[in-house]
């Protein structure tokens, strides 16, 4: 028993560093969401209106809409690289669980361009006018959202991995899915100026953290060996 | 995939054969043979189509712990896709295919774990060293000591580049880093495509020792080639359509 949890601990360890090593070698892709992320915020003032008053009512919205562009549009690199040189392949071929490999894949691609979207989202946050007790609202359902925009975004890019032009595919597939998320996440931030209990919320969104966690990288995994086929 | 050879698209009565040859000391798999010991892999009854065409069809074949089986066939005959079926990668297929006797679809994990595969795309990222992207792979089958990778980087001719991104190495070399994986593997079925394509002659000799020396040690290698192959293990099984002059 020791041994098989070993090897998978072996393999999952090594797939998550190298995916951390090939991120933290291509920088420009390293930067793209976080970047995109910033940007779109910004332009929100500019479009809608600079009246505090104004933004203080769509600065929550505007932020979760932006992580969810900005995942979407890293989420391209997550396996794209890997079917093309052929490592995909030595993936589907490891005789450890592919779910953990997915797992770890998931894993790697979240540190690199969910975490530093969460972390900055206080600073665009002061910059789009929020309410000041709605920080921890806005900063926790996007530590516990994004990830599950990543696991989930990762099932459409599995299923289209393969296909040679995908063009707005993944945003078909991904985006639907991602509403449940998207209203619990400006929910807690709108019902917590209410009143409301921050608690009830999270707690939603952690059942939905953990049903991805376990269940999307199972259906990564099928996708990818129909994809690989 | 390259066009079909024979069939006009729409037409599905060109005739396909696959063909034995030098098969003489191993029988065709019976199922009361299956269980021999020494049989490693068992392929039942194959059939393969693409496209409406038809790209083998009761493909019947065994492999034994010490054969080199190489495929033959045009280009567009169905090589890779084999190759891609027997490893299981490729689920579009009809027949069965036992390893040990058990289908390998029900023992993915134990088959996975003895099954080495390299691919048209060598599957070398890159941006990685080749140090790296042997360390992942490898790792993807068990724990691997970093002395190991070094000493198999070497011997395959990559000494001096091991920590030299993948972008500056030749096509060849990127070859080699995959080839270090059949050195540090311990893989009893070591399944090749086209790995002679881009390697020099002093690449090719060494492949070549390597799959002759691990047909001795017991393993067994599928490999598709055009390169003719000079290995004392070596039975040839064909796919499509014979070239002129040679027999059945």
């Amino acid at each position: 028993m020791s041994a098989a949890v070993t090897g998978v601990a072996g393999a999952f360890s090594a797939t998550l560093k190298r995916d951390l090593l090939v991120a933290y070698k291509r920088k420009n892709d390293l930067m793209n969401p976080f970047m995109f992320f910033i940007i779109v915020a910004t332009l929100f003032p500019i479009a809608i209106s600079p009246d505090p008053e104004q933004l203080s009512m769509v600065s929550a919205g505007a932020l979760w809409i932006a992580a969810l562009l900005a995942s979407l549009l890293a989420m391209d690199n997550l396996f794209r690289s890997d079917y093309e040189d052929g490592s995909l392949e030595q993936l589907l071929l490891s005789p450890q669980p592919l779910y953990f490999m997915v797992l770890a894949k998931n894993l790697s691609h979240w540190l690199v361009s969910g975490l530093p979207v969460v972390l900055v989202s206080p600073l665009i946050a002061y910059m789009l006018n929020l309410p000041d007790d709605s920080y921890w609202a806005l900063f926790l359902g996007l530590l516990i959202g994004t990830p599950v925009l990543s696991l989930l975004g990762s099932i459409g890019v599995a299923l289209t991995v393969g296909l040679g032009s995908r063009g707005l595919i993944l945003a078909v597939i991904t985006l639907p899915m991602s509403v449940p998320v998207l209203i619990a996440g400006t929910l807690a931030v709108q019902e917590t100026q209410n009143g409301a209990s921050l608690a009830g919320y999270l707690a939603i969104m952690g059942a939905m953290l953990l049903a991805a966690i376990s269940l999307a990288p199972l259906a990564s995994a099928a996708a990818l060996r129909i994809s690989v086929n | 995939m390259g066009q079909p050879f024979l069939a006009k698209s729409n037409e599905r009565k060109a005739v396909f054969w696959v063909n034995l040859l030098d098969m003489s000391d191993s029988p065709q798999a019976s199922p009361a043979e299956k269980n021999n010991s020494n049989t490693m892999l068992v392929a039942e009854s194959l059939f393969c189509e693409r496209d409406d065409r038809i790209l083998f069809q009761h493909l019947n074949f065994e492999l034994t712990h010490g054969q080199v089986l190489q495929i033959k066939g045009n280009n567009g005959s169905g090589k890779t896709t084999l190759l891609r079926i027997l490893c299981g990668i490729n689920d579009s297929y009809e027949g069965a295919i036992f390893w040990y006797g058990h289908s390998i679809r029900a023992r993915r994990e134990e088959f996975f774990s003895e099954l080495l595969y390299i691919g048209h795309r060598v599957g070398v990222n890159k941006i990685l060293t080749p140090m790296e992207n042997l360390r992942w792979s490898c790792n993807l089958q068990r724990s691997v000591a970093d002395q190991d990778l070094r000493t198999a980087l070497s011997a395959v001719g990559l000494r001096g580049f091991e920590d030299s991104q993948c972008f500056a190495l030749s096509a060849g070399q990127q070859q080699r880093v995959s080839l270090a994986r059949l050195l540090v593997s311990k893989a009893k079925l070591w399944v090749l495509d086209e790995p002679f394509t881009t390697l020099d002659v002093e690449g090719v000799a060494l492949l070549e020792r390597l799959i002759a020396e691990h047909a001795e040690n017991g393993g067994a290698v599928l490999v598709t080639t055009h390169h003719p192959l000079t290995v004392p293990q070596l039975q040839t099984l064909f796919l499509g359509q014979l070239p002129e002059g040679e027999s059945r």
